[in-house]
């Protein structure tokens, strides 16, 4: 484990200690004072990392964790996931920081919060750290996983559950997508290391599962970063804390999506179906959040909107730009690795200006008692501070200098025009809607922007509307996190190439690979002279949409005109009304309530499998050549045990039943002994101990043997049913034992001594060899007892089982 | 109220078993390294000696004398056994890689220490828990 799994790691192990550490100290601390220097440690060590990075070093590490089934936690350290890394750290100290004065330390329950904050963290940054396919799953679904604990933090409250179900089915459902996708990349290439795939592109890309591997990874990542039409969990998973919708639904998690196609456009950019699909996804997710975003009332849902149409136009530029991998040198190049240039640099930007407003939001709704842009109004005079980092942001979002957005935002245009100039991947009439669909989402952009800042600062305050009285500035504290990101965004308007150069260029380097960084389209220029068209652009954008912003309320009434029934959200929860009744009604069905119809199953299915295959694969022979001598005592054993389990099923006494079962396990003991197990032997004796006395105290749940009223029907089919279970395992034992396909590993496991310092194999074994499966064993075993324990302890009163 | 049984003879020898099974399941335990034994086994023998008792004594008596949280129990024994697997990976080696050796210890003399034991004492919590916590509740069921 080398000192980067530690960082990477940190999060996670510091999770486990805070728990304890809010018991002990909250009283007297915050508890988030302990947190920040998790994010705060791992930042400044990143940073350290930067100068090696930017020369086009890249680090790898690997640590071995699961070798025999090819996975490894492999830390690959890139431009590109250094700079994530960077986002994640730099936006989670502030986040953290932010949190210890809106999150009330008397009232809240912080060892969750935290907990859970550091889990997403921890995953996340292993995520974008990780060269592993499988590795990267599983962090993601865990990012998935925290974001649902972190939206329903306030459980007690219906549409927090509601709002995490949603974000959970949709985000899982993409990630398991995702994962078929990458494993069919595996197959294809043979190995579970993204470099390694990069490395056989050409496998790929002659395969017949590039299209479905691709289409099953995009899912993944549309759905993380809730593009059209998956974006419906996102405003739901507002009901999170404001902190939590800064970071992971803005700022970070979100972006995963984002992360992900960079990382695989080496793999699949340059093909004309990964073009139409990321930059169309893209474009109409620009279009649809920003109109959608005019509507809103409630200033998070309208920050929400705000994130999914910014994270379209990333997504878009992020596919216009894959075109640069259609041609692998020269001027063409350039032209769409701009492209992607600027989707790095926007995606930069947004979590800076994003962030910064998600924390504004935050403060009014801290300090006012409510988002809702009806009631707010005036608080220009009363929070001078918060508004003017609300001017920066949103301006910045707006895409008005001297702000970082304006910079990104003319550079999308550029994309943009260079995309409606694409002829290699047919339909190329239509690409021309590229920057059209682009111009008028930004327009919108702007009025959104507008509502965001005007709205709650301008016009007059209405103290009567407002649930909290005394109405005053935020504290210091909460004022420092944003203000340094709103620092940021004037900062990096006026250096824009010292960002350029040491972030944006070396990951530009990850997603294509074969650029030249030093050329001078990739120097950032606030001003490009009259002639340009992207000045004309913008200011077509600010002079429309002042125009529309101020005529609001005239047609604000086209959107009356779109019936809600047909909306995304409902299609959801029909959906999953649906589902939930065709399941039931379905489950319904088999799940009788009734064990003896549960065991008819199994049994059914075993002995249809293995009798099906033995006889489809003409398996069905016997040799009986290495078969040892048959001893009087096996068959005087063997005839008692027929006896007694004869006995259990004739008898009409229950006592009888259980001691008669038990004696056919006390025979099975002996049996063990005369073949000389003595570890089987004890674990079985012990094992029909325990048993006989959970049977006796089921006594009373047993069916009534006296009075046996069943019909002659259900008789046969048992009988027919258990002859068959009967012949299935004694013909299967048969033919095991009289086969040997492959060399005996028993070789292997008499060298327990050297190999594990036990002389007992069995043991060796179970608890060494064979280590993992006694682990996942002992976990089943858990979760069995605690399955019992909830049945019956937390059964709810008055519903009781029916009793078979 | 019902009369308390009179099962002198019952309590009497339980208390003498018990003492019996504890020795042998924990003797089990630490001859499953080399002899027939381990983990599965003595954890089982152990859960076999706790039934008895609460088969002869009534629950309330042994929860109060033995007062084990036997749910808690089952989840510590599988972080122990995932802790030691963890354990080789902080040193380079593989998850669940397990390592002994040989150490000259005082009144012990030459002796083997190895994680494959402390991995066995998860298995025996995990085993002991989940057994007690099934048939308690199993028991403590109303009819």
């Amino acid at each position: 484990m080398s000192f980067m799994h530690f960082i990477i790691l940190l999060p996670f192990i510091a999770a486990i200690f805070i728990p304890f550490v809010y018991k002990k100290w909250n009283i007297h601390l915050h508890t988030g004072w302990f947190v920040i220097i998790v994010p705060l440690f791992i930042f400044i060590n990143l940073l350290f990392q930067i100068p090696a990075i930017s020369n086009g070093d890249t680090i790898f590490l690997s640590m071995k964790w699961i070798p025999s089934l090819g996975i490894n936690f492999d830390i690959y350290l890139d431009g590109l996931a250094l700079m994530f890394a960077l986002i994640i750290s730099g936006i989670g100290t502030l986040v953290v920081l932010y949190s210890i004065f809106y999150m009330a330390k008397e009232r809240e329950a912080l060892h969750n919060f935290y907990v859970y904050l550091l889990m997403f963290m921890g995953a996340m940054l292993g995520l974008v750290s990780s060269d592993n396919v499988l590795v990267l799953y599983t962090l993601w679904e865990l990012t998935s996983v925290s974001s649902f604990l972190l939206i329903a933090y306030w459980y007690e409250r219906k549409k927090s559950r509601s709002g995490a179900l949603k974000s959970m089915i949709i985000t899982v459902f993409g990630g398991l997508a995702m994962l078929a996708g990458l494993i069919m990349l595996a197959m294809i290439t043979d190995t579970y290391s993204i470099r390694e795939m990069i490395a056989s592109v050409n496998l790929i890309i002659e395969s017949p599962l590039f299209i479905p591997a691709m289409v099953l990874v995009l899912l993944g990542a549309f759905t993380k970063s809730a593009q059209f039409p998956f974006s419906i969990w996102l405003p739901d998973a507002m009901e999170a804390p404001t902190p939590v919708s800064a970071y992971l639904h803005s700022a970070t998690m979100v972006k995963a999506g984002l992360y992900l196609l960079a990382r695989m456009t080496p793999i699949f950019g340059g093909s004309a179906a990964w073009f139409w699909l990321v930059g169309g996804v893209g474009i109409i997710t620009i279009f649809y959040g920003s109109i959608r975003a005019v509507r809103q009332t409630d200033l998070k849902a309208l920050l929400a909107y705000s994130t999914i149409s910014q994270l379209g136009l990333i997504m878009s530029l992020l596919g216009v730009g894959s075109a640069a991998l259609y041609f692998n040198i020269g001027n063409a190049q350039e032209v769409y690795a701009v492209a992607i240039f600027a989707a790095l640099f926007h995606l930069f930007n947004h979590s800076t200006f994003k962030g910064a407003l998600f924390m504004v939001v935050g403060i009014i709704d801290h300090e006012t008692g409510t988002r809702d842009i009806r009631r707010l109004g005036g608080l220009l005079t009363i929070m001078p501070v918060t508004f003017t980092i609300a001017l920066i942001g949103s301006l910045s979002m707006a895409g008005l200098p001297p702000f970082n957005g304006f910079l990104s935002k003319e550079m999308f245009f550029t994309g943009m025009l260079h995309a409606s100039e694409v002829n290699i991947f047919g339909l190329d009439g239509w690409t021309i809607l590229f920057p059209i669909i682009a111009w008028i989402a930004s327009v919108f952009t702007f009025i959104y922007c507008m509502i965001l800042l005007l709205k709650p600062f301008l016009g007059k305050l209405q103290p009567e509307k407002l649930p909290k009285d005394n109405v005053h500035e935020a504290p210091f504290g909460m004022l420092v996190p944003p203000v340094i990101l709103g620092s940021l965004v004037v900062l990096v308007f006026f250096f824009p190439n010292l960002l350029a150069e040491y972030i944006l260029k070396p990951a530009l380097v990850s997603v294509i690979p074969t650029v030249s960084t030093g050329n001078e389209v990739f120097e950032i220029h606030a001003w490009h002279g009259f002639d340009s068209i992207e000045l004309w652009m913008t200011i077509g954008v600010i002079f429309f949409g002042l125009l529309l912003f101020f005529s609001i309320k005239k047609w604000n009434i086209a959107f009356r005109f779109f019936p809600d029934k047909l909306s995304l959200n409902n299609l959801y929860n029909a959906t999953i009304e649906n589902m939930e009744k065709q399941s039931a009604s379905f489950t319904d069905r088999y799940m009788t309530g009734n064990i003896r119809h549960y065991l008819l199953y199994i049994f059914i299915f075993i002995t249809v499998i293995m009798i099906g295959s033995l006889i489809s694969f003409d398996a069905i022979s016997f040799n009986f050549s290495s078969t040892g001598e048959i001893s009087i005592y096996d068959i005087g054993i063997l005839v008692v045990m027929v006896a007694a389990a004869m006995t259990t099923l004739l008898t009409k006494n229950r006592i009888t039943a259980i001691v008669s079962l038990g004696a056919v396990g006390y025979l099975m003991v002996m049996l063990f002994v005369i073949f000389r197990a003595p570890d089987l032997a004890l674990t079985q004796m012990v094992v029909e101990t325990v048993t006989t006395v959970l049977f006796l105290l089921c006594f009373y749940h047993l069916p009534k043997l006296g009075k046996r009223l069943e019909k002659m029907k259900f008789k046969v089919t048992n009988l027919i049913i258990s002859i068959g279970v009967g012949l299935t395992v004694t013909i299967m034992t048969l033919i095991a034992s009289g086969h040997r396909l492959h060399v005996p590993i028993t070789n292997f496991f008499e060298n327990a001594y050297e190999l594990a310092g036990a002389k007992n194999i069995v043991n060796a074994i179970l608890v060494d060899f064979r280590g993992f499966d006694t682990m996942l064993e002992i976990s089943v075993l858990l979760i069995a007892g605690v399955g019992v324990f909830t049945l019956i302890k937390l059964r709810p009163k008055g519903s009781e089982n029916d009793e078979a | 109220m019902k009369p308390e049984p009179n099962d002198v003879i019952l309590h009497t020898v339980t208390k003498l078993a018990a003492v019996i099974i504890f020795t042998f399941s924990i003797d089990l335990f630490w001859a499953g390294h080399h002899f027939p034994g381990g983990g599965f086994i003595g954890g089982l023998t152990t859960a076999a000696g706790i039934v008895l008792l609460y088969l002869s004594f009534d629950i309330e008596r042994i929860q109060t004398n033995l007062p084990v949280d036997y749910k808690k129990m089952a989840a510590l024994g599988v972080l122990i056994s995932v802790a030691t697997g963890m354990g080789g990976m902080i040193y380079g080696d593989n998850f669940l890689e397990q390592a002994f050796g040989y150490f000259d210890l005082p009144v012990f003399g030459e002796t083997e220490l190895a994680t494959a034991v402390l991995f066995d004492v998860g298995v025996a919590f995990a085993v002991i828990g989940t057994a007690i916590t099934i048939i308690t509740s199993i028991s403590e069921d109303e009819l």
